[in-house]
């Protein structure tokens, strides 16, 4: 499954990144690399971006890229 | 001798706290050459023969945004004696990636490893002698925004420099991606060495397949033929392709180090408090009435209870020294002209504008608070659907806000934001936020005209300025700044009392810059609508200003008017001293037209003016170009003239279609009722 369709309090095991150029290069330099956990926290008021958690600490990314990112989810406590 | 030091880091590290520190407040702020990324420069306090370069905040060294881009540039181009690494120590993963980055340019290195305070009260630890030795360089535990640590930084960064030590490793990959680095570098050696770049670092760009590397080397078909092939093998045996390669490479080497340095228990305490803080200031439902109630507090506290009392109280002593002067040149028996240029011209001019400085002085108060809070990155989170089909992220929304108080502050508050496109964007469409200043036009023109709407045509064209920014901003951003915006992959920082010395530098920094315009364009500005007001083409005084090179020229320019509806002089020459200030065009109406009361105003203006022709002037004045201070601010930020008058240009564009639209279909559906 891919990064926007995980709820809020859910998470999972980075298994690829997709994108290209400037935005790839980015996701992969915040630390979004395969097998990195991540947990989505939170959606933005209007519904749009989303915060996520990993690596300790928090980050905003917007819908549409996090559609680019899959993931095997897995169950946190 | 004289050493060149580089402050690099990720953003909300606390790089700023951290250069105030060691520089004090012997600091002076420009821009990078060419772009409108800003650079602080100043003199390390305790070795006065170091000059400290504070870069932008970045969080790697890829060539996507200008912050990068300069970064970059300074270091392989400035050839600074060391750079000093700032990493917070509370998410120290992710900030050390750049450090990785940063090494392998074999420049002497420093890491300060702040915000330890933190880590330590949350029972956390990380073994700085161990780490230090991992990477291969001096690590030193500092707490900028206490001021702990940062003489040892200071003495390490001074050892590190005079003994040019260099990070002793710079090789943190192992198996496909450390064949193929080391196969570039052999290969692209001798061409890096000859353009002046570090090979290590050339290598691992190319193995990234970084394009502005590519092309300074020069190399020929031959060579980029072999790199091509040796990345796609190492890519081949990896199943994964160059960039995920490395990033993957660097973030698996700094897990292993973080393995055996870092103990950590659990969160640090201000990152349990975000979190707490942020499921009320982010809540699904009140994360946006909190926002625009604290921005209507902030408006509130600058414009009426503070800044609004101080204000006046400056424009009265401004006036009381103003008179006392005046009647002091009357006895020494001053030239009338010279009085007049005085009086008139300078203090009138640069007084009014100079009344404006507790006011931005207050914003920046606030705004600072907002910033380094971290708050301004939940209102970026909060608006960012709201401003991003106009090409734009959450970030601009703060800046555009400000902009319904006053354009100056708030195209000086575009500084924080990340991305130079957004910038520009910003600076741009921020000034069609009706400003304050503009209060006095509405009122002159709806007493006039609409007695009974004025209401409803203040909110009318309030929303017009908008709606005009967003239709701007859909054609900006599929002609001018087409092409991908800087992906919105933003760090929500956790949330942290501000410095109070942070706060007082920033606001001083603002007040000084615009004390500085006050006195230079503004002043110049002044002087010029003086002249032009109190003198004929013969250059001598007129006592009537119907007989002044203004009226001649607003004679002249008028019929630009004509398909708005006003072709008059008296309004023509109005808009031309609106650009010193704004409320100008007020008292320009009341002076040419002889008012003395503003009943006669209205009634003079019942006669320049129909109803419609009114409303597109009203309309034209509120979207042209802003005053000469916003300007200059804009200018101050675009960092070129051209950009600044091209950006005043399309303001005044703006206007005019605007108010031909309003003009003309106003008299068609006129002419059918």
């Amino acid at each position: 499954m891919t990064l926007d369709e995980v709820k809020p309090g859910h998470g999972g095991i980075i298994t690829k990144i997709g994108g290209e150029g400037a935005l790839r290069r980015r996701l992969l330099d915040m630390g979004l690399t395969p097998n990195t956990r991540v947990e989505v926290r939170k959606v933005a008021p209007m519904g749009d971006p989303i915060e996520l958690f990993l690596r300790g600490y928090a980050l905003t990314i917007r819908q549409e890229d996090a559609a680019k990112i899959e993931i095997k989810e897995v169950r946190f406590q | 001798m004289n050493y060149l030091l580089g402050l690099a880091g990720n953003q909300n590290c606390g790089k700023t706290t951290l250069f105030n520190c060691l520089t004090g407040s012997n600091q002076h702020v420009g821009n990078f050459p060419g772009v409108t990324v800003e650079k602080k420069e100043g003199r390390i306090q305790k070795y006065k023969t170091a000059t400290l370069v504070d870069l932008p905040g970045i969080y790697s060294l890829s060539p996507y945004t200008a912050e990068e881009v300069v970064t970059r540039d300074f270091l392989l181009k400035e050839h600074p004696d060391a750079i000093i690494n700032i990493v917070d120590a509370t998410n120290i993963e992710r900030n050390l990636y750049l450090s990785l980055q940063l090494m392998e340019l074999g420049i002497p290195m420093v890491i300060a490893l702040n915000m330890m305070d933190e880590v330590r009260a949350s029972g956390n630890v990380i073994e700085v002698k161990k780490l230090s030795e991992k990477l291969g360089i001096p690590v030193v535990p500092i707490s900028a925004s206490r001021n702990e640590g940062i003489s040892e930084l200071m003495d390490t960064v001074m050892r590190t420099v005079t003994f040019k030590k260099r990070p002793e490793r710079m090789d943190f990959c192992t198996g496909p991606v450390h064949t193929a680095i080391h196969s570039i570098a052999h290969i692209v050696e001798v061409p890096a060495k000859e353009a002046g770049y570090p090979v290590r670092f050339a290598a691992t760009k190319l193995v990234e397949g970084d394009q502005p590397m590519t092309a300074a080397l020069g190399l020929t078909e031959g060579q980029m033929h072999i790199i091509a092939h040796i990345v796609a093998e190492m890519e081949h045996e990896l199943g994964t392709d160059r960039e995920a390669a490395l990033a993957d490479m660097r973030y698996t080497y700094i897990e292993q180090v973080c393995a055996e340095c870092v103990i950590k228990h659990q969160e640090t305490r201000e990152q349990v408090r975000s979190e707490k803080i942020d499921r009320i200031l982010t809540h699904k439902f009140l994360g946006i009435p909190i926002f625009l109630g604290m921005m209507l507090i902030i408006f509130w506290l600058t414009f009426s209870v503070i800044g609004g009392p101080l204000q006046d109280l400056l424009e009265w002593g401004i006036q009381e020294i103003t008179n006392g002067f005046s009647h002091w040149m009357v006895e020494m028996h001053v030239s009338d002209w010279l009085r007049s240029l005085l009086i008139d011209g300078v203090c009138a001019g640069v007084g009014s504008v100079l009344s404006f400085l507790p006011l931005i002085v207050l914003l920046f108060f606030f705004l600072s608070l907002l910033e380094d809070s971290g708050y301004m990155a939940r209102v970026a989170f909060v608006m960012d659907k709201l401003l991003r089909k106009i090409g734009l992220s959450g970030r601009s929304f703060v800046p555009m806000l400000i902009g319904f108080g006053c354009s100056v502050p708030a195209i000086m508050a575009t500084r924080t934001l990340s991305s130079e496109r957004d910038r520009k964007m910003t600076i741009l469409l921020t000034p069609f936020m009706s400003c304050s200043a503009k209060l006095p036009i509405y009122g002159m023109i709806t007493a006039a005209f609409f007695p009974d709407h004025g209401a409803l045509v203040m909110i009318g064209l309030y929303v017009l300025g908008m709606v005009v920014a967003v239709l701007s901003g859909l054609l900006l951003k599929n002609t001018v700044f087409k092409g991908n915006p800087v992906p919105f992959v933003m760090e929500l920082p956790a949330y942290r009392l501000p410095a109070p010395r942070s706060v007082l530098l920033h606001m001083w920094e603002k007040a000084k810059d615009f004390i500085r315009k006050a006195f230079t364009i503004i002043f110049l500005a002044a002087i010029v609508v003086w002249f032009l007001q109190s003198f004929d083409w013969s250059l001598t005084m007129v006592t009537d200003s119907k007989n002044s090179i203004l009226a001649s020229i607003g004679l002249a320019i008028a019929p630009i008017f004509a398909p708005l509806g006003f072709n008059d002089w008296r309004a023509s020459a109005a808009l031309i001293t609106g650009l010193t200030a704004k409320e100008s065009v007020v008292s320009t109406l009341t002076i040419l037209n002889g008012a003395v009361s503003d009943a006669q105003l209205s009634a003079s203006l019942q006669s320049m003016f129909t109803p419609l022709s009114a409303l597109s002037f009203l309309v034209f004045t509120i979207l042209y170009m802003p005053c000469i201070a916003a300007f200059a601010a804009s200018k101050r930020e675009l960092g070129s003239v051209k950009s600044a008058l091209l950006t005043a240009l399309y303001q005044t564009g703006a206007a005019y279609v605007t108010a031909l639209i309003i003009y003309q279909i106003g008299s068609l559906l006129l002419h059918f009722i």
